[in-house]
């Protein structure tokens, strides 16, 4: 069940990453055992992975992940769906048969495009706008339904169990993709609603998040200023409208986002020697002082082009990498990246506030 | 060497520097024997003077080219040589008052029982005058002064 | 017809067995409460005119003296309490209206008093501001939705936004106005040098400038009343921001009053006024009448120095706050300041003060509700003011959504003020709101200044202390982040308006 009380949603997890800058793509194994090695670090009550690259015949269309609780759900979103898109294939999202993976939900998939008409109706609009309020509106207001994922040759899989099991449970060693982003979750409440497993997803975006922020609050003031609902009460929400915010909206690179979101003290702002960056840095804080994210936070986050580790200002949650050729790897611990990556070379113990980055090459 | 500046924009008038000036001279330096319990108590030896709404406190200025100590036949007025402040010594005074004469500040009267000048001796022995002490809006100020 | 007896409100008690008769009281009270009697040597009072403000208990060397309330009085009443007695009283005598001094004393819920803030625990670590950095920094006025950037032929990034002035706040607490007039030039020397040396800003009201606070320009905004006292080119080019004012909380609705009195010789020249007349603002701007006039007001100020200065508008807490808050942010404000109807006052109608406007709790909350649903807040600042009396209320108010507050009551009390209300006489005994030259001398600015910053630096602290306890680590994060707020007995609409939960409930 999906919880309806506005209530926030606390957790503490495990978080691992690799991406192939060239654009190999790689198994879904791989991404299994690195996040299976932190198996510590959750609880059984939520894992989940996104996978960019995975649907190359149909990368033109918009795929559409969804959960259902029931077929009236599935009704109701698919009514919605085939008004504003035309649908090329709907199929159910295949899975194993797991005796241990509970309360599932119908999870189907949809290769989508817009409508010409719906594209003329909102001239106003990007397509990607049209697909952020579509989205909004079916988690918010459609009843047991939920869009998981809604970017381009990506998906995101998800549920309640340990992320290993969610992994074999969606047989992702079928899936073959260039990035791999991997969740175990440790919830100190237990709801159990498969939607509020990680990785969160809107358009490209995928993003996993471990840490509780204390500017949740503010940040989700500030993004209703500009029309996103944060209707699941997750920190990882909230990043994530953050990065839609900022990078496709505000077309900011990630590197001033990072300075946006993780500010460099202002102390830091004014010892700067270089006035015109001292000016940009000064004018980011001011301008965008509710998007500061405050509190224990590390995550790693991708719209397909990137993938980016980052983590809070004062560094109070852990993130390692590696990179070995053109293979990155991000994750909580050491030992997940050992686990998949046979490289010598020494881990990366990232400062506060700075970015690790992996890049696609054209 | 410091000496008690006074700032006379903030003095209120109050007159709290005499009554601790009394207190600290007194023989048993409780503000409440010494107004009413002790036979005679000491007389200020600060002067709240008064004009219109502006008031100042003076005492001695312990000037360097003391007319007080030329003036002073037996040698009682005399200058101290650690403080550089200018003290009567009373077993000395005979009460000519020669000394009150010569004083262009006025800020030297007669004992109230004895027959010998009394006069401010910066509270000798406190860290700080008790009048610059109990000030209570800082008028007055214990300082280095320059020359 | 008898003369109608109204109850002297305070008893001076003078301890026989400690009164040394040095007669400071005597000299010190400028109500002339205590006469002394050289026959007996001894000092008695006249209860009758003491106000209570408690000077004379400060300076009694020997302790003697205690201000008592009188509790002589008429048959407990609760609805003819002994203070409507007496107004009734006075006002059958003199057919005047009742002025007062200072904010609403009524006890109307204080809403602060009914709201709590959180802390981290396990999930998110507390962070001590001993050893880890804590920021307070906050920058008032307009910002722009996003930036805009460029890249140079480099392929460096060059920043295009052209901000408009800022005010930057090194804590976000400024001092509210009081004007020259209605506080002594004493008070307003106190006020600006601390703000000059705590990199915050302090406020004219509608005093004008005198001219030895010309060199705290950079600390100063500069207040347009109704009454347009002491404007003129060189005063609006001096201040850091302009602050036109519409309202105040303490009198909504009607314009000031300072007795000819005050206005001496040096509050004449600051307020281009002859000497020893009344100075009276009228109620509304006579011309501004409507949004439009005040839109064409705020652009006029910034066309007349050059785009160089915020300009804000101070409006009273009134019922219908919020549309007139979104009409002032609309009109072109960088800033807009609430006073609720705490807010002190040198001089107000009694029945005005104590009946008129709502409280800033509910103010400040409505207000930022609603710019965000229109999705102007970033386009304006808001100051909160009206009776803060601690770090708790300062640190609430901008979880609720203010970028900062104004404080003025608070800072009288760290330079003395008791609180009595009597600052429409001019005989303010800690010469603060007096013009007496024997009374504001009373008032060293040298100490005024060093409790202002001593205030200050302990309410910063503070904030500090419970930013860190909530795992924050810039005043940035709690701003109108209300998630840390819960309400304790509060009706769920009180609790609605507020935005905030109640006690109990999880994030
Ligand atoms: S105690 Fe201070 S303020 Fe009072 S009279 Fe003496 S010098 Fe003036
Ligand atoms: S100040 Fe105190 S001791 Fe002095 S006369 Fe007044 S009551 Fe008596
Ligand atoms: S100084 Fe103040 S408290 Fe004391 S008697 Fe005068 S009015 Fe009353
Ligand atoms: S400012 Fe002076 S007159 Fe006014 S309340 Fe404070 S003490 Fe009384």
């Amino acid at each position: 069940m999906r919880h309806s009380e506005q209530e926030k949603l606390i957790s503490g997890c495990s978080v691992a990453g690799i991406m192939n800058e060239s654009g190999r793509k790689i198994s879904g194994e791989a991404i299994i055992r690195s996040i299976a090695v932190m198996r510590e670090r959750s609880n059984g009550l939520g894992g989940g992975f996104s996978a960019y690259g995975i649907y190359p015949k149909f990368k033109n269309y918009f795929a559409f992940h969804m959960m259902y609780d029931d077929k009236k759900a599935m009704a109701d979103a698919e009514g919605y769906l085939k008004t504003n898109y035309r649908v090329v294939k709907s199929e159910e999202i295949p899975t194993i048969e797991d005796k241990s993976i509970k309360n599932r939900p119908l999870l189907w998939r949809y290769f989508v495009e817009l409508k010409d008409k719906v594209k003329n109706l909102y001239y106003d609009l990007t397509e990607e706008d049209i697909v952020v309020n579509d989205v909004m509106k079916i988690n918010a207001e459609i009843e047991g339904a939920f869009v998981t994922s809604s970017g381009k040759n990506m998906g995101i899989f998800k549920g309640i169990g340990y992320p290993e099991d969610i992994g074999r449970y969606y047989k992702l060693e079928e899936y073959r993709a260039y990035i791999w982003i991997a969740h175990g979750r440790f919830p100190t409440n237990s709801v159990g609603w498969w939607g509020g497993a990680h990785p969160f997803g809107l358009l490209n975006w995928s993003v996993v998040h471990n840490g509780e922020i204390s500017s949740y609050g503010i940040n989700k003031r500030y993004l209703e200023n500009f029309g996103y609902r944060c209707s699941l009460f997750t920190d990882t929400e909230v990043i994530l409208y953050l990065f839609d915010l900022l990078v496709r909206k505000h077309k900011l690179p990630f590197d001033i986002v990072c300075k946006i979101i993780d500010a460099p003290l202002w102390e830091e702002i004014d010892r700067n020697g270089d006035d015109e960056e001292r000016e940009l840095l000064k004018t980011l804080r001011i301008i965008y002082s509710s998007a500061l994210i405050n509190g224990p936070f590390s995550i790693i986050i991708s719209d397909g082009n990137i993938m980016m580790g980052l983590n809070d200002r004062v560094k109070l949650r852990p993130l390692v990498s590696l990179k070995d050729g053109d293979t990155v790897y991000m994750a909580t611990e050491e030992c997940a990246i050992r686990e998949v990556c046979k490289s010598k070379k020494e881990i990366y113990y990232s400062k506060s506030s700075e970015p690790i980055i992996g890049k696609l090459k054209n | 060497m410091k000496r008690i500046r006074i700032d006379e924009k903030y003095c209120m008038g109050c007159r709290l520097c005499e009554v601790h000036c009394i207190v600290q001279h007194s023989k048993t330096k409780n503000i409440l024997k010494t107004y009413m319990g002790e036979c005679s108590k000491p007389a200020p030896r600060i002067f709240v003077e008064e004009k219109g709404y502006v008031t100042f406190a003076l005492q001695c200025r312990h000037c360097e080219d003391a007319p007080c100590l030329d003036a002073c036949m037996t040698g009682a007025m005399y200058r101290d040589k650690e403080t550089g402040a200018v003290l009567c010594s009373e077993d000395k005074c005979v009460g000519c008052w020669m000394c009150i004469m010569v004083c262009p500040f006025g800020v030297i009267s007669r004992s109230s029982d004895k027959k010998i000048a009394s006069k401010c001796d910066l509270c000798m022995g406190e860290d700080m005058p008790v009048c610059v002490k109990n000030c209570p809006n800082e008028a007055l100020k214990y300082e280095d002064s320059k020359d | 017809m008898a003369k109608r007896p109204t109850p002297t409100e305070f008893i001076v008690e003078r301890d026989k067995d400690r009164c040394i008769a040095c007669q400071v009281c005597v000299r010190m009270c400028s109500n002339d409460v205590h006469i002394y009697d050289a026959d007996t040597n001894t000092v008695t009072s006249d209860n009758s005119k003491c106000v209570g403000c408690h000077f004379c208990e400060t300076l009694c060397p020997t302790d003697a003296i205690t201000i008592k309330k009188n509790e002589s009085s008429f048959k407990p009443n609760a609805n003819w309490s002994v203070s409507v007695i007496s107004d009734i009283t006075k006002q059958a005598e003199t057919g005047g209206v009742i002025l007062t001094g200072m904010g609403c004393d009524k006890p109307y819920t204080i809403y602060w008093d009914h709201i709590l803030l959180n802390a981290s625990q396990v999930t998110n670590p507390s962070i001590d501001p001993l050893r880890e950095p804590m920021e307070l920094r906050r920058y008032i006025g307009r910002k722009p939705d996003k930036i805009e950037l460029d890249y140079n032929k480099k392929g460096k990034i060059e920043l295009k936004t052209m901000l408009e002035k800022q005010l930057k706040l090194e804590v976000p607490i400024m001092f509210s106005a009081m004007s020259y007039g209605s506080v002594s030039l004493n008070t307003c020397i106190s006020l600006a040098k601390a703000s000059h040396e705590l990199g915050i800003f302090y406020n004219t009201g509608e005093g004008g400038l005198h001219k030895s606070l010309y060199k705290y320009g950079k600390n100063t905004i500069i207040q347009i009343a109704s009454g347009r006292f002491g404007v003129h080119p060189e005063y609006l080019r001096t201040g850091a921001a302009i602050e036109i004012k519409i309202g105040q909380g303490a009198k909504p609705g009607i314009g000031g009053h300072l007795p000819g009195e005050k206005v001496s010789k040096e509050v004449s020249e600051a307020r281009m006024i002859p000497e020893g007349t009344d100075a009276i603002s009228p109620a509304p701007h006579h011309d501004i009448y409507s949004i439009e006039d005040l839109r064409q007001l705020i652009h006029a100020l910034k066309e007349a120095t050059d785009y160089e200065k915020p300009v804000g508008v101070k409006i009273a807490a009134v019922h219908n706050v919020v549309p007139i808050a979104s009409g002032v942010a609309r009109a072109g404000a960088d800033y807009i300041a609430i006073d609720g109807m705490r807010g002190g006052t040198g001089a107000a109608p009694k029945v005005i003060r104590d009946n008129v406007g709502i409280p800033i709790e509910f103010a400040i909350a409505a207000v930022d509700a609603r710019l965000r649903e229109e999705g102007i807040r970033t386009k304006v600042s808001l100051i909160a003011a009206g009776g803060f009396r601690s770090s708790g209320d300062v640190i609430k108010a901008i979880a609720l959504g203010a970028d900062a507050v104004y404080i003025a009551t608070s800072a009288l009390i760290a330079l003395g003020c008791s609180q009595c209300q009597k600052c429409y006489t001019g005989k303010c005994n800690w010469g603060i709101a007096t013009q007496d030259p024997y009374l504001t001398k009373r008032l060293n600015p040298e100490i005024g200044v060093q409790r202002l910053k001593n205030l200050i630096r302990a309410w910063s602290l503070e904030i500090k202390d419970m930013l860190g306890g909530m795992g924050i680590n810039s005043i940035d994060s709690l701003c109108g982040n209300r998630t840390h707020l819960r309400g304790i007995g509060l009706s769920d609409r009180e609790l609605e308006i507020l935005g905030i939960k109640s006690a109990g409930e999880p994030q």
